[in-house]
């Protein structure tokens, strides 16, 4: 169990672009992180640094306040779990989880305890002797993640782990992998383009765009005060409202060509984006609302309309509310969920 | 088929029965010719059904010999086709095997050298630079030698191209989750791909096995001595020996017999036979 | 296509390719060399002097009628190897393809022809065909009075070099034949039919069309393989005779090298041949490039 410490850490393959640009992350003994972002945006490349996988090309990595930046993988105390599981096809499930550990030269007592110990944990127990062909997907991923925990490693990096798997599994084992990641107390990086993921496993969370780390906190914070436009239209779901507008000679924002919101305390005349989370609108209020489309999910209703302007916008209503295409839908935002950016940077101004 | 039209089909059936007995024919004929004794067979008509002879014969050309041509026992030739044949089996695959590993898994100054200078040599058979081939192989000593039937033969783009798109096949993270296990590149090769290698090696190593028992133009040119000619050209010596009372039924026993391993091996192997044949046209 | 991870070693990488550049350059690339040099050198008949003389050799051979019709004699070989033999193959693999029931156990029959050294098989036929003992000379002499002697009769040497060259390349071509019937997808032999086609139509209108490359490739390795890979055939059988009658190039080369010791004239052959499987197999690689790119 370690510590994880990125300091600038940037990548480039050769060319002019680089696919890292400066990552400082500091990681806590135990933490379990999630490095999220869409796809291509370098969470993968991120991680195989801290694997050792790639190499660094400027800034530097630390294990456990040791700089690894020119450590092989294997001399780094790390396991990983891959996408495609990478498990070994001509090996069993016990050579494959014991194959590590022979490579360090354990003894076969040790070695056959903790293989028996790990395939308890995650109940493959019975799987032992297989080939992995002959596993299901989700056997599959728990082999990988035994080949990890046997090694006890100082750290587990995953890198979509889960993404093999049907909707169901996947959701049954972000819930075990998160357990176990509990129970065992190692120091935790995982890879995910998934933000419903990354929210629910997440201690903290790096929200990845473009090679540069757009947030970094626990979900919670990210959620609550996304520091970027892109951030902000990244976690949540549905996806946040945006609008665009100026700041009007009394503070407040001007939607809908009415002065609407809060005082902002901003100079009047600037350019803002507002954005509003769909479940952070209600019924009855000043925004005019042309329903266009309703969908049922049951437990709410979700409103796809277009304001007066033009500008569309989605409401997430409880389920029992349900208007039908074509009326018209009065709705307000609630005070303090009106996250406003400065339209040219992206950057985050504060709420109203 | 699609329909059913009974006599189209017994008509198919025909023509591959009528196929199949025309090939089988001419080995039917050398292995009745070498179960009769010498002076059957210089008869004409020569018999078309088995004779008593057959044990007597293949004992003779085992451990005697033809006494008109040469008189040492095929037992040593077909020894010398086995040592050719595994020989250059297991040296192309071996030095294949590496040379493609280090192409894909490696990068080094010279790689595309490297590959090209393998990928020339598809277009040099050996039928085409025998004469200068000879010489280097005469240069260096090698005549007489079993290396000198074996090493020039073993250098093959073909295997070399078959394991490099084999390895191009085996995803990435295989190598990396054994180097996060602590394996070097050579612990990864022995445990992880030589192994997962098995289906190719095999279907190579039968190819190569008749490649090599085959070869008559090369054994030919680097073998002047008895005790190291191979078992295919001494059934070529003794059938064109120029004799007025051949005896047919010893030359065709040493046929049967120089024809028997490669055939077995495609029999039994037939699976491995036939993905080698076509992944090598790759 | 490139792997994205690779191991960092320094000289790991050369050890291992090393054997194989060795043996390559050792007894492919230096010889070659030496064999495009040979090919301008003269020797003077005691093999005492030697003349760096440019293309002269080739300018002897472009003369001497005995190349032409070696040449000629190759061309009609491997005309004949490669019609012959894909017509037979294709035929058989039709049929068994026709009989589901049975085409394994047909398969199994009809390829170890292939393991049967082309030397030997030229063995197999000349019994066949012997003079005095042969069975099939037999019976064409006292049931068609037909007197065959590929000993005294030059084209009927050349008749039956071409029969075992056949037979020894029939389990390949047919092979490839049936692996190539078999991947068409039935249901477009079904839509054939539903449409009313035939079987000779269905034949010549679809499957022959989707075969074409699979026969284009079979040709060019059949064409190959009658120019080199025949020559243990023909030393076993007719030794080039009667009269050269079934001299091929490469068996020339063999003959003016070794037996005649014009090493000059043989090496400049060789260089020839090696233009026309440098071309044959440039040929076969657009072919190939094209087969990915359907
Ligand atoms: N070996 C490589 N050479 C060049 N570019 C690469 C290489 N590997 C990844 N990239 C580029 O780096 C970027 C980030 O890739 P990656 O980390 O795999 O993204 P993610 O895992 O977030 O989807 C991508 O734009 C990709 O094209
Ligand atoms: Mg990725």
């Amino acid at each position: 169990m370690a510590t994880v410490s990125m300091r600038g850490v940037r990548k480039s393959y050769g060319g002019a672009l680089e696919v890292i640009q400066g990552i400082d992350m500091e990681i806590a003994d135990g933490e379990f992180i999630v490095i999220v972002g869409p796809s291509g945006c370098g969470k993968s490349t991120l991680l195989r640094m801290v694997a050792g996988l790639e190499k660094i090309t400027g800034g530097e990595i630390a294990i456990d306040s040791r700089v690894v930046n020119n450590l092989e993988p294997k001399d780094r105390d790390i396991a990983m779990v891959f996408q495609n599981y990478a498990l070994y096809p001509h090996m069993s499930v016990y050579e494959n989880m014991s194959y590590g550990l022979r490579i360090r030269g354990m003894s076969k007592t040790e070695i056959d305890e903790r293989v028996k110990r790990a395939a308890g944990i995650l109940e493959i127990g019975q799987y032992l002797d297989r080939k992995p062909r002959q596993l299901s997907g989700g056997q599959r991923q728990r082999v990988a993640m035994g080949r990890a925990i046997v090694r006890e490693p100082k750290a587990f990096l995953f890198d979509e782990p889960l993404s093999n798997l049907d909707a169901k599994l996947r959701v049954q084992m972000r819930v075990e992998i998160k357990k176990l990641q509990r129970q065992l107390g190692v120091t935790s990086i995982y890879v995910t383009h998934d933000q419903v993921e990354a929210m629910t496993m997440a201690d903290r969370l790096i929200v990845m765009n473009k090679g540069v780390a757009e947030q970094i906190g626990t979900p919670i914070e990210v959620y609550a005060a996304p520091s970027t436009l892109f951030v902000a239209g990244f976690i949540g779901s549905p996806a946040m409202n945006f609008l665009e507008t100026r700041v009007s000679s009394d503070g407040r924002l001007a939607i809908d060509g009415a002065a609407l919101s809060p005082k902002t305390g901003l100079d009047p005349g600037r350019a803002v984006t507002v954005g509003i989370r769909p479940e952070h609108l209600a019924t009855g209020g000043g925004l005019d609302v042309q329903v266009e489309l309703v969908e049922l999910l049951g437990a709410d209703t979700l409103v796809h309309g277009r304001l007066s302007d033009g500008k569309s916008l989605v409401v997430r209503l409880p389920g029992n509310q349900v208007p039908t295409a074509g009326d018209r839908l009065p709705v307000q935002a609630y005070d303090g969920a009106w996250h406003l950016f400065d339209t040219e940077t992206g950057k985050r101004l504060g709420t109203a | 088929m699609v329909e059913n039209r009974p006599w189209l089909t017994a008509f198919s059936h025909l023509v591959v029965i009528l196929g199949v007995l025309i090939i089988a024919f001419p080995v039917w004929m050398t292995f009745v010719a070498s179960t009769h004794d010498a002076s059957t067979m210089l008869r004409s008509p020569v018999p078309l059904l088995p004779g008593p002879y057959l044990i007597q014969n293949y004992k003779e050309i085992l451990f005697q010999g033809y006494a008109r041509t040469s008189g040492i026992p095929l037992t040593i030739a077909l020894m010398n086709s086995m040592i050719m044949a595994l020989g250059i089996c297991i040296g192309k695959i071996l030095i294949s095997i590496t040379a493609a590993f280090a192409i894909v898994y490696f990068r080094f100054p010279f790689r595309m050298a490297a590959f090209w200078a393998i990928f020339v040599t598809l277009m040099l058979p050996v039928e085409v630079r025998i004469v200068p081939t000879y010489g280097v192989v005469a240069g260096l000593g090698m005549i007489n030698s079993y290396s000198g039937l074996i090493i020039p033969l073993i250098a093959s783009a073909t295997a070399t191209f078959l394991f490099r798109q084999f390895f191009l096949s085996v995803p990435d993270e295989l190598a990396e989750a054994s180097r996060v296990d602590g394996a070097g590149p050579m612990r990864f090769f022995v445990d992880i791909l030589l192994p997962m290698s098995r289906t190719t090696i095999a279907a190579l190593f039968v190819i190569q096995f008749i490649y090599g028992w085959n070869q008559y133009l090369w054994p030919l040119l680097v073998t002047n001595h008895e005790s190291f000619y191979t078992a295919v050209m001494v059934v070529a010596r003794q059938a064109t020996a120029v004799d007025a009372t051949p005896s047919w039924n010893l030359i065709m026993a040493a046929a049967m017999l120089a024809m028997l391993p490669p055939v077995l091996v495609v029999v039994f192997m037939q699976r491995q036979f036939v993905r080698g044949l076509v992944e090598t046209e790759k | 296509m490139e792997k994205r991870v690779t191991f960092d070693e320094k000289t790991l990488p050369y050890l291992l390719v090393l054997p194989q550049i060795v043996i390559t350059l050792v007894f492919f690339f230096w010889p070659s060399a030496q064999m495009i040099w040979q090919s301008m050198l003269l020797e003077d008949a005691f093999g005492g002097n030697t003349r760096f003389v440019w293309f002269e050799n080739f300018a002897h051979l472009f003369q001497d009628p005995a190349y032409y019709r070696s040449a000629a004699i190759t061309a009609v070989f491997s005309g004949a190897v490669a019609v012959l033999g894909l017509a037979l193959s294709l035929l058989l693999a039709v049929m068994a393809d026709r009989v589901i029931k049975g085409a394994t156990a047909y398969k199994a029959f009809l390829v170890w022809p292939y393991a049967v050294a082309p030397a030997v098989v030229g063995v197999l036929w000349g019994f066949l065909f012997n003079p005095s003992v042969g069975i099939v000379a037999w019976a064409l002499r006292n049931l068609f009075g037909y007197e065959f002697n590929y000993v005294l009769n030059g084209g009927q040497a050349l008749v039956l070099v071409v029969f075992a060259a056949v037979w020894s390349q029939i389990s390949y071509n047919f092979l490839f034949f049936l692996a190539g019937l078999q991947s068409i997808p039935r249901s477009l032999i079904e839509a054939a039919a539903i449409d009313g086609a035939g079987p000779g139509r269905r034949f010549w209108t679809i499957i022959f069309p989707l075969l074409s490359p699979t026969g284009f490739f079979l040709l060019v390795v059949n064409v190959i393989y009658a120019f080199f890979g025949t020559f243990g055939v023909v030393d076993a059988l007719t030794k080039g005779g009667p009269a050269k009658a079934t001299e091929i190039l490469v068996f020339k080369v063999y003959n003016d090298g070794f037996r005649g010791q014009d090493l000059g004239g043989s090496a400049a052959q060789s260089a020839i041949l090696m233009a026309i499987v440098i071309l044959l197999t440039v040929v076969q690689f657009r072919f190939i490039e094209r087969k990915v790119h359907y």
